[in-house]
């Protein structure tokens, strides 16, 4: 009896090695169900993305003018564009365009942001003011105007959709870091980084931003579904790719003429945008309440 | 007795906090934390420097470290005045004066194994070879009585008392000169409290340091300093030899704070007159005029109290020095 009553505490030791942050955040991750289909969505979103090419049934490209606005059917599974490209495959063409445009403008947003509120949060004063106000002037525009004006300035194209929608988002990131910075800045392990001779550069990307990093990455994870929303609303208004690679919101926007003659030129794109920011929403949800440490059980 | 060395000389410091500022940016309300202190620290000498809370003590103790730049006033270390240097050149001068945090919980970043959290002034200050580092941290790992197993646990692992060992460790990693000791053993429990000290007296004696030891209670800094120092709201108030200053206190505050310690022997406790100050220390940002203690000193005024500050002064030529006019003119 003892005997055994020993052992048990010894494996109660043993089961009490604090587990990493990683492995309890990831424990709460997984326990909710709506970010794990977030997560599978969005993993098949990556896998289509990548391999998209060898399973697109027809060229996304090339049309066929003798099949042109054919609804769905077994040859082709979404119908035909007015054009009789296969819808299927220029959705398929289309996930690489808006997954990478929403990786590549937040992550163009959230650097450029992240250095910004740093410095602002860190060095405070009028170094701060400057900095914060000029991101004021920019989130009192709204978005999609600010972006239908740079690009008015850039010039069409994807690359210029991707700088344009990262811009207009940057305060975001910068209000998040700022605020966050100023939170632990004087907390006493940042002192003991200064007392030991580090350097500015060093004590925010070292001792900072690391522990900064959770709502950050939450913002960010919820950044790309607007952002992929803020493609297509472009590409909606002919601002986004050239012609004629697909890319969903262009394709909405090119189908909104046969609107009451064929909808289902308009579903699918519609159905594909939906689908992927609300995987992202989900995900970026359920890394929220994985950071909060009273979400925890 | 020997002339002693000085290793560092603190004139006329003083630090004020903007509270407020105006819609220009001019400051409106100011907090002065420290107010025109000036002393000496001698080598390898413990020095105690207590008071209330808000009296300033962890401010100069901050200023030492580089944690705050001075607002007035000189910090002259081997003939530089700190006070003066850009951030850059006063960087060099980060490996010889160190600070051991008062809270050992928000001391070490929860995100470094204790042992990167060690070795980290080393490679900061290009102290050592990187193959050698890991040796010395191992090394002090066991100076301050942990097990060298214990280097890749993180923070949260530790216990109060562990923390502040390592706490220690990272101000001893740079081999200082002077270490600041900003209530090192406060947040922790009686029981630990006494390792700790004991461990930091070990230590001052091993590698011959220095300590500036900053605490709000007597008992803590009589066990451990030589001279002490008493402050109050932003001013030195008394300072003295140790034992002159334990057993003969002339500052009415000093007193004050003497008769609030605990005495266990019940039959010197009848002899011990209990001296309870009236109301609260006033704020920093609007201080008395005069004494900085007249509107809680319970010695008969003078109009010189409330009108004229009185400076730090040896009143008998032992080096006990302080600044009340009602002793001075006695």
């Amino acid at each position: 009896m003892a005997a055994t009553q020993i052992e048990t505490t010894i494996q109660d030791v043993k089961r009490e090695k604090p587990e990493s942050n990683f492995r309890r955040m990831w424990d709460t991750l997984t326990q909710n169900k709506a970010a794990v289909v977030g997560m599978i969505v969005i993993l098949f979103l990556i896998f289509i993305a990548l391999f998209g090419k060898w399973i697109m049934p027809y060229d996304p490209n090339l049309g066929d003018m003798a099949v042109n606005k054919q609804p769905p059917s077994m040859e082709h599974w979404f119908g035909t564009d007015e054009q009789g490209r296969d819808i299927f495959s220029r959705i398929i063409d289309g996930t690489s365009v808006s997954l990478s445009v929403g990786l590549k403008a937040v992550s163009f947003a959230l650097v450029i942001g992240t250095v910004l509120g740093a410095i602002a949060g860190y060095k405070g004063g009028i170094i701060d003011t400057i900095i914060m106000r000029v991101m004021d002037m920019m989130m009192s525009i709204p978005d999609i105007l600010l972006a239908i004006t740079l690009m008015a300035a850039l010039g069409r194209g994807i690359d210029k959709a991707i700088i344009a929608i990262g811009l207009v988002t940057i305060p975001e990131y910068a209000r998040i870091v700022r605020g966050s910075i100023m939170s632990i800045k004087d907390s006493e392990y940042v002192q003991a980084a200064k007392v030991i001779g580090n350097n500015d550069f060093v004590i925010i990307f070292k001792h900072i931003l690391p522990n900064v990093l959770s709502p950050i990455i939450v913002r960010a994870t919820l950044g790309i579904s607007t952002a992929i929303l803020n493609v297509a609303a472009l590409g909606f208004l002919g601002l986004g790719v050239q012609p004629p690679y697909a890319e969903w919101g262009d394709m909405l926007g090119r189908a909104r003429s046969f609107i009451f003659e064929s909808p289902y030129m308009l579903i699918f794109p519609g159905l594909a945008i939906t689908i992927t920011v609300l995987a992202f929403n989900l995900l970026g949800d359920g890394l929220r309440d994985a950071f909060d440490p009273k979400a925890h059980h | 007795m020997a002339e002693k060395e000085v290793l560092l000389e603190i004139n006329h410091l003083s630090k004020e906090f903007v509270v407020e500022k105006n819609f220009f940016g001019k400051p409106t309300k100011v907090l002065k934390a420290v107010d025109d202190v000036s002393f000496k620290i001698y080598k390898q000498e413990a020095f105690g420097l207590v008071g209330e809370s808000g009296c300033g003590k962890t401010t100069i103790g901050k200023m030492l470290a580089n944690v705050y730049t001075p607002t007035r006033g000189e910090i002259i270390y081997n003939g530089v005045d700190l006070a003066k240097l850009s951030q850059k050149e006063r960087r060099a001068y980060c490996k010889d004066i160190q600070l051991v945090f008062q809270d050992p919980y928000a001391s070490l970043n929860p995100r470094m194994t204790i042992g990167d959290i060690i070795a980290e002034p080393i490679l900061v200050n290009k102290l050592l070879p990187k193959s050698e580092v890991e040796k010395r941290v191992l090394y002090l790992l066991n100076c301050v009585g942990l097990a060298s197993h214990q280097r890749n646990r993180y923070p949260h692992e530790f216990s109060g008392g562990q923390r502040q060992r390592v706490g220690i460790a990272r101000a001893l990693a740079v081999e200082p000169k002077l270490i600041v000791c900003d209530e090192p053993v406060s947040a922790l429990d009686v029981s630990i409290q006494a390792q700790v000290l004991n461990l930091l007296v070990d230590l001052k004696q091993e590698f011959g340091l220095t300590y500036l030891f900053i605490a709000h209670g007597l008992n803590v800094v009589k066990h451990i300093s030589d001279r002490v120092g008493v402050m109050y709201l932003g001013k030195m108030q008394e300072l003295a030899d140790k034992h002159e200053l334990y057993d003969h206190p002339m500052h009415p505050y000093t007193k004050a704070l003497l008769s609030s310690t605990p005495i266990i022997d019940p039959k010197l406790k009848k002899t011990k007159e209990r001296i309870i100050l009236k109301g609260d220390v006033p704020s920093s940002i609007n201080p008395p005029s005069g004494c900085r203690f007249n509107s809680r000193c319970y010695f008969q005024k003078t109009p010189a109290c409330t009108s004229q500050c009185p400076s730090l002064v040896d009143t008998t030529d032992k080096q006990h020095f302080v600044a009340c006019h009602l002793v001075a003119d006695k």
